[in-house]
């Protein structure tokens, strides 16, 4: 079975499955996770949950997002912000409380704006393709997607942005 | 040529054209005749006889069979038939298929392969509607519907169809794409014949247009439409003025911005309604604390036609009782997107004698598919979906309701069930119970998972379903398998079309079995298997009599499927990449293959290489 492991198809981003130690040099010191009452402590020390295998179980993301919108809707109104793309003449709107973490909202702004973003690592940023998903905080700062912990990234989002190119490749190296 | 002109411009209808044929035929001393026309007299009667006959065959497959005869009867069928299937739109060319049928007046296309659903292959792959689109325009003017599933269409694509066809009735859009708002906008304006507007499942942008307030006034033909899955605001009172004014309507389904409020409107005005998609079914945000609810069991017990229910997408489950005057007259119910317990259904189900469709959400539980059992003995499809659809929690449905239904429902056909445990002793009671099985898709949601009583592989228990339920064409496998479950299906699965496999298998024999064990085998989708290029080759003798073969994660290498590529000629085999593979890696990350008339596709993307 171990062959099947290997040759599984994967999102490996953070907020997920992996334990994150370090941080990004441009985001905030821990003193914001704390805030949210999820310490980085915690996160090293909580065994990885189960990585989320794309498309499995098969059910139509459509189906899936449709059940999340319900319970969302249960706790408040939802998130909404505006994306936009370099190079597309328009901007969309989306509610980040429908999507379950990064994996899915990743794929919902690749099926959005037909492109592919590539490999995320702490380290590189995204690595494999000419976009970068990021997001203007409550501070007006630009920040690379992935870097935090998903609740912290869907209340302190204000708009999206997927950058193209170098300036793209230069916010992820910091 | 001037045959082909004469038959573009006169209107489909077959006797007619039977008579202006025999009109010619008689002038075959002028000189002007075509050179059909001037065969022997028996030999165009002996046509035009079969000309009658052919066009009373409808099924496609008696068609094709027929078409096989001679050239003559080819002939004659290629000119009858009117509804044009294709089931794989880059197995032919439009131009090949506009040059053999010429007088089609419905044309139904598929496109992406099922697995694109779930995410495994990137967007923009193809699938493009717009040359079928063209090619339609010029050859028929007089095409009255399309139907198309997994296909992308533009708005410039639904204008098309509005402006170039005059008589348009009927667009059934499923799982599609890369439309919006502004395109339905454009094509319900210009299409003043419209029946027929069914968007099931498509992914449609909203450009915030008002697309409702474009179908035109006065009295509309409609008689279906169909937007639930269309997620934006839709104009309300457009909508009830379109309802009024369409007195043939008998098919409506709202998408979840109507409320439980506008819902009764709407009732109100279409009692006659046959299918209902209730839309939200709870209240608007703004609905008054103290105002008077309108009486909602009365709207439904004014339906007395309505024999399909769905809808409920962000149920107030205190509204439910309003459903009970139909639920005795109900043949198919659709709670798939209600998240209500055992409890809340019992009430419902207990009164649905004639239920023969149930789609519902696993949170009815155990308990929920007994009540089923007990009272729905005429089910024929079941589809169970997972409230929470991730691997390692535990599941609300198992065994036990697999086995409560196989015991009340036996003249089940068709089963969709995702669980997180199964015993082999439940698939094989329903292997038994069940006898008129034709589709058996078991969805075991943890991967690799066996039979947590015995703790065997499932083997026996799909083993069980191919040897007993001998009408099986369709079936889908998951848990722990071995290659004795695909040595199974290959020694009973004989009448098997479709099968589905994922994380199962031990080696290529598993593939093998299957290859060439089943005969009748079109579909082959398969995922995370440990199947190699040995295994592919296993299937050469096959390849061609498949409509597809779906292989991703496996252990499949370029140089194994060039060899296939080059040992058939006639199937396109195209190799996929995900973003984090290079273009010149050996190892294949998703192989998609399919038999062509039209060799290698000139609209593939970047990340598809075509051995």
């Amino acid at each position: 079975m171990e062959g099947c492991v290997a040759t599984e198809l994967r999102l490996g981003l953070p907020g997920t499955d992996n334990v994150r130690n370090k941080k990004r040099p441009l985001q905030e010191a821990d003193e914001e996770c704390g805030a949210n009452g999820k310490s980085h402590a915690q996160d090293e020390t909580a065994p990885p949950a189960k990585a989320q295998i794309v498309g499995w179980p098969p059910i139509r993301s459509y189906r899936k997002k449709n059940i999340q919108a319900k319970k969302n809707d249960c706790e408040g109104p939802g998130i909404y912000i505006k994306v936009g793309m370099d190079g597309a003449p328009y901007l969309r709107k989306i509610d980040l409380k429908v999507y379950s973490g990064y994996p899915d909202l990743l794929q919902a702004l690749e099926n959005m704006f037909k492109f592919t973003i590539g490999k995320y690592s702490e380290r590189e940023g995204y690595k494999g393709s000419d976009y970068a998903p990021t997001y203007e905080d409550k501070d007006g700062d630009w920040m690379l997607v992935g870097d935090d912990p998903w609740e912290m990234f869907i209340t302190s989002c204000k708009r999206l942005r997927i950058m193209k190119g170098s300036e793209a490749r230069g916010l992820g190296c910091g | 040529m001037s045959e082909d002109d004469e038959r573009q411009q006169s209107p489909p209808s077959d006797l007619e054209f039977v008579s202006n044929k025999a009109r010619n035929c008689n002038a075959t001393g002028s000189g002007s005749g075509h050179p059909e026309f001037q065969s022997t007299y028996p030999d165009q009667v002996l046509e035009n006889v079969l000309e009658n006959v052919l066009h009373f065959l409808t099924s496609r497959r008696d068609r094709n069979a027929a078409s096989l005869v001679c050239k003559s009867w080819y002939r004659v069928e290629a000119l009858t038939r009117s509804e044009l299937f294709i089931g794989n739109c880059y197995a032919v060319s439009p131009g090949r298929a506009t040059a053999r049928f010429t007088r089609v007046k419905a044309l139904h296309l598929k496109g992406k392969p099922r697995f694109a659903d779930f995410n495994l292959m990137p967007p923009d792959w193809g699938a493009h509607f717009n040359p079928w689109a063209l090619a339609m325009a010029k050859a028929y003017p007089w095409l009255e519907k399309v139907h198309l599933k997994r296909m992308s269409v533009t708005d410039d694509d639904l204008a098309t169809l509005a402006e170039l066809f005059l008589g348009f009735k009927e667009l059934v859009l499923v799982c599609c794409d890369g439309f919006g708002t502004s395109g339905l906008a454009i094509f319900v304006s210009k299409c003043r014949q419209l029946k027929v507007l069914d968007l099931i499942e498509s992914e449609v942008s909203d450009d915030e247009t008002d697309w409702i307030s474009c179908f035109p006034e006065g009295e509309s033909n409609l008689e279906s439409l169909i937007f639930d899955c269309v997620e934006c605001h839709i104009n309300f009172e457009a909508l009830d003025r379109l309802v009024a004014r369409s007195p043939s309507l008998k098919k409506l389904k709202l998408n979840r911005y109507v409320s439980i409020g506008q819902l009764y409107r709407l009732m109100v005005r279409a009692p006659q309604l046959t299918h209902l998609g209730t839309g939200s079914f709870s209240p608007s945000d703004i609905a008054g604390q103290g105002d008077q609810e309108p009486d909602y069991v009365a709207a439904f017990a004014a339906c007395r036609s309505l024999v399909c229910l769905s809808g409920f997408r962000e149920i107030i489950p205190d509204y439910l009782p309003a459903i009970y005057p139909v639920c005795a007259n109900l043949t198919s119910l659709n709670f798939s997107y209600a998240n209500i317990t055992a409890e809340q259904l019992k009430p419902i189900i207990s009164k649905c004698h004639k239920l023969q469709t149930f789609w519902v959400l696993d949170s009815i539980c155990d308990e929920g598919l007994q009540a089923v059992a007990a009272t729905c003995k005429d089910l024929r499809e079941l589809r169970v979906f997972p409230v929470d659809p991730r691997e390692d929690n535990d599941g609300p449905v198992s065994e036990v309701g697999l086995q409560a239904i196989s015991e009340g429902c036996r003249k089940l056909q068709s089963i969709l069930y995702f669980c997180q445990r199964m015993t082999n002793a439940a698939v094989i009671a329903m292997s038994k119970n069940c006898p008129d099985l034709v589709v058996f898709r078991l969805c075991i949601m943890g991967r690799h998972r066996p039979d947590p009583v015995t703790g065997e592989p499932m083997d026996d228990g799909f083993g069980a379903i191919v040897m007993n339920c001998k009408k099986l064409t369709r079936l889908a496998v998951s848990g722990l398998l071995t290659d004795k479950a695909f040595d199974y299906i290959g020694q009973h699965g004989k009448l098997v079309r479709t099968l589905s496999v994922a994380f199962a298998g031990d080696s290529d024999m598993a593939l093998k079995y299957v290859l060439e064990g089943c005969p009748q085998l079109q579909k082959l989708e398969i995922r995370d298997s440990p199947f190699g290029d040995a295994a592919l080759r296993s299937g050469l003798h096959h390849y061609y009599n498949m409509r597809f073969l779906w292989m991703s994660s496996c252990r499949l290498t370029r140089h194994g499927c060039q060899e296939i590529a080059r040992a058939m000629p006639r199937l396109v085999v195209e190799v996929i990449r995900s973003a984090d593979e290079e273009e010149m890696d050996d190892v294949v990350g998703t192989l998609y293959m399919y038999r062509s008339l039209e060799g290698p596709r000139t609209d593939a993307p970047k990340f598809v290489t075509i051995l």
